[in-house]
């Protein structure tokens, strides 16, 4: 199944990421924050492509947007961080971490949208943009 | 070892996601996206519980159920880019409800499980 394939691939990724990138051990989850914002941002770049821009295979949507991208960001481990940062008595860092992953993760949305639709425009397609 | 079981895992977390995505879209076809909700809120509850129990030592446990699994049951780009459509439909109110609701009930439920894990936990 294409969404399992891709949830494995994606899930690689968030592990790979995580052995790349520092433990920051009682600080600030880099980690996951920046799994998270960089899916996000590339999934807002993917549906701008499949709805807006050119049709999709059949799989195309369910292997990279549910598979891969979904398995590669987390909300779970994002909950369990943030918990365990508030248990730590960490609430400054705790906080910041919750509130700025949605901001930084809806804006990545937004931010990956906008290149897409930016990069689907500026591609010259048989002069239909350049012809007068 | 351990990237194989948190590919296993994620490999049926995924679909399961879809899955109960669609279920709950179909009995609650409204703007608020419930199906994303509900997963990440489940599986919030569900990593809770198993960090609980399990604790540190068990990391492979944790790669296969939690990394895996959990980490690919839920998401945070679905959740965003839906919060997003809602804004960019103009349904602001409904989008900031949605990370309102999420946050707040997945907070909730990472420290409900939590609680129940380690309440449960072999001594």
């Amino acid at each position: 199944m294409a969404v399992g394939l891709g949830g494995a691939l994606g899930a690689l990724a968030r592990w790979a990421v995580a052995e790349v990138v520092p433990d920051p051990g009682p600080g600030f989850p880099w980690a996951t924050f920046v799994t998270n914002v960089s899916g996000s941002l590339l999934l807002g770049a993917l549906l701008v492509w499949v709805l807006e821009v050119a049709p999709p295979g059949r799989y195309l949507r369910p292997f990279l947007g549910v598979g891969v991208l979904g398995g590669f960001t987390t909300f779970s481990a994002y909950t369990a961080e943030t918990r365990a940062l508030l248990s730590d008595g960490r609430a400054g860092v705790a906080m910041l971490y919750l509130a700025g992953t949605a901001v930084a993760a809806v804006a990545g949305a937004w931010a990956g949208a906008v290149l897409a639709r930016r990069v689907a425009g500026v591609a010259p397609v048989r002069g239909t943009r350049r012809s007068r | 070892m351990t990237p194989l079981l948190v590919c296993l895992g994620a490999a049926l977390g995924a679909p399961a996601r879809w899955a109960l995505d669609r279920a709950v879209q179909r009995r609650h076809d409204s703007a608020f996206p419930w199906g994303t909700f509900v997963v990440n809120v489940s599986g919030s509850l569900a990593l809770g519980m198993l960090l609980g129990v399990v604790g540190a030592d068990e990391a492979p446990l944790v790669a296969l159920l939690g990394t895996g699994f959990l980490g690919a049951f839920t998401t945070y780009s679905t959740f965003a880019v839906e919060t997003l459509r809602l804004f960019e439909q103009g349904a602001g109110r409904l989008a900031a409800a949605n990370v309102a609701a999420s946050l707040a009930a997945g907070m909730l439920a990472a420290f409900v499980g939590w609680s129940l894990g380690t309440a449960i936990a072999p001594a």
